[in-house]
């Protein structure tokens, strides 16, 4: 298959940093920080005693330490803060063993658990984690504690990385996919095929046929809100139920998934693909408590 | 009688021409977006190069993932068909045939008429296939022949993921960054492949000769491999990317 060659690279999505406007961080008691190297995406986020401060989030680049780092120095670009400032490290994500600055590392599944918990409230009780290279359900209970959990990491179906392969080959941005997907007269069928290489040639079938790239779009998040719906059902959905991951910003998926689920997936302030982090952080306040009382 | 084969697949597109029991001409190309214009392209080359006009061919078959596009055919034909009797048309002794193409990976079992008796492809996942090689030769960033002479320089046994081609990818990349030699992972990619379609060839009767076929055939490193993992000496016809064209060629001709 020849496709055209652009430099656009369509897969990006926005990297951002957000801090908070009026926080003195100097008078803060802890300063904690949490980092998540997943496949895709990094997130750093830190926080002033128990609030949110600034956090960043960025591609993962080649490995992570230098991932780790290149997030970290965007947190804190321009509010003042050092690294060493900063009093206890949780490293989390796929990348998570290899964070030089983490004091200590926990999973992701704990973190999102826990970061949703922050974000969501104490009514949350089950996470879909919809990250780059893999999905995970997980339920918890009033303190964000991992009750149980059912996860897919064998094939990239359902994942960001896949949604990446499709927007490349539509030449879509990335971040119009969602919105695009809506944009059809009546839901066409989903596509049939669960791997990625397949559903690409689907879908190139499909625009040979005369479907217009909003249509395949549609088909395309239809079969990945089933698949996610799929490993939902077997892991059970009680509400609150929150989205987790890069992809809950895409509401061609969310929307799809509260279709077929018949459940509104309640919205994650400030950004639900910063959960893992934020779940970090809230792990190195506790941790960093901790041990100040047995000193 | 002249007859034509065309094997519509899901990266290329084969022509094959056959006169009395000889080929006579035979074209390959990329597929491009209108699948008919593609097959009609190819096989206009074929013509040329057996130096034949159009209307000499009496029928032609369509086979491959796009086979049902080609309506010039005559008729069309399942890919597994033509396989076997593509292989067994040039290898008489043949009774296995494992077919690795773009996307799909095929074994037939069949008789020596080139009957078929049993057959297993994969469905689900594209582990294992042509795509799978595109994609890591990709993340080395070597061209396919660099990497097969490479995998023959390994030294060192490494593992690759290969439930899934999209996380492969990944993998090699993080394996690139680990300072992991490329001749290594290369012999890991090629070893992942041959390890995925064995294993897959397993489900069905494997009778001597086993033949080699599709375009991945054509690699030697994923050849050593399958030698490896089967067991037993693997044949390779000539030209093993047109035996799907061949059979339809084949057919066509009965």
């Amino acid at each position: 298959m020849t496709t055209k060659k652009t430099n656009i690279e369509f897969y990006r999505w926005t990297e951002n940093v957000w801090k908070s406007p009026e926080k003195d961080w100097r008078k803060a008691e802890t300063i904690t920080c949490g980092i998540d190297i997943g496949s895709v995406s990094s997130q750093a986020v830190i926080f002033t005693d128990d609030e949110l401060f600034c956090y960043s989030s960025t591609r993962t680049g080649s490995n992570s330490p230098d991932s780790a780092q290149k997030a970290l120095t965007m947190a804190l670009d321009g509010t003042g803060m050092n690294p060493e400032d900063i009093q206890f490290y949780v490293g989390t994500g796929y990348g998570r063993i290899n964070i030089p600055m983490a004091n200590k590392i926990v999973t992701e599944i704990s973190c999102h658990a826990r970061g949703a918990n922050f974000m969501g409230g104490p009514t949350v009780r089950t996470i879909l984690d919809m990250g780059g290279q893999d999905l995970k359900g997980v339920h918890c209970d009033e303190n964000g504690k991992v009750t149980n959990f059912l996860m897919n990491d064998k094939c990239a179906a359902g994942t960001g990385r896949g949604m990446e392969v499709m927007a490349e080959l539509l030449q879509v941005p990335i971040i119009d996919v969602g919105s695009l997907s809506l944009d059809v007269d009546k839901e066409p069928p989903p596509v049939s095929s669960t791997c990625v290489v397949f559903a690409k040639s689907e879908a190139v079938g499909l625009l040979r046929s005369g479907w217009t790239k909003n249509m395949v779009l549609a088909a395309y998040c239809a079969a990945m809100a089933h698949r996610v719906v799929g490993l939902l059902e077997r892991i059970g959905i009680e509400e609150d139920f929150v989205i987790t991951g890069g992809i809950a910003k895409n509401t061609g998926i969310v929307t799809r998934i509260e279709q077929e689920l018949g459940v509104k997936a309640k919205p994650l302030k400030p950004d639900p693909q910063i959960a893992g982090a934020v779940g970090a952080a809230v792990f190195a306040r506790a941790l960093l408590l901790k041990s100040r009382k047995t000193d | 009688m002249i007859t034509a084969g065309i094997d519509m697949g899901a990266q290329t597109v084969k022509v094959v021409i056959l006169s009395d029991g000889q080929i006579i001409g035979s074209s390959v190309s990329m597929v491009g977006f209108d699948l008919l214009e593609s097959a009609q392209k190819t096989l206009d080359e074929a013509i040329n190069t057996a130096g034949i006009s159009r209307d000499d061919i009496k029928r032609i078959t369509a086979t491959g993932s796009g086979r049902k596009s080609i309506t010039i055919a005559d008729n069309i034909s399942t890919e597994i068909s033509c396989d076997a009797k593509g292989a067994t048309w040039l290898l008489p002794s043949v009774r296995t045939v494992i077919d690795i193409g773009a996307e799909e990976a095929r074994a037939v079992s069949c008789d020596e008429t080139g009957k078929v008796l049993d057959f297993v492809k994969n469905d689900k996942c594209a582990a294992g296939v042509g795509a799978f090689v595109d994609s890591m030769s990709r993340a080395l960033e070597l061209t396919a022949p660099e990497m097969i002479d490479l995998s023959f320089k390994s030294t060192k046994d490494v593992q690759v993921n290969v439930t899934c081609v999209v996380f492969a990818e990944s993998e090699v990349v993080s394996l690139i960054h680990a300072k992991t030699e490329k001749a290594d992972i290369a012999h890991a990619i090629h070893d992942a492949i041959a390890t995925r379609t064995t294993s897959m060839t397993r489900r069905i009767p494997l009778n001597n000769e086993v033949a080699l076929v599709g375009g991945v055939a054509n690699n030697a490193a994923v050849l050593a491999a399958m030698n490896k993992h089967l067991g037993v000496e693997v044949v390779i016809p000539e030209n093993p990317q047109f035996v799907g064209a061949l059979g339809a060629a084949v057919l066509a001709a009965t």
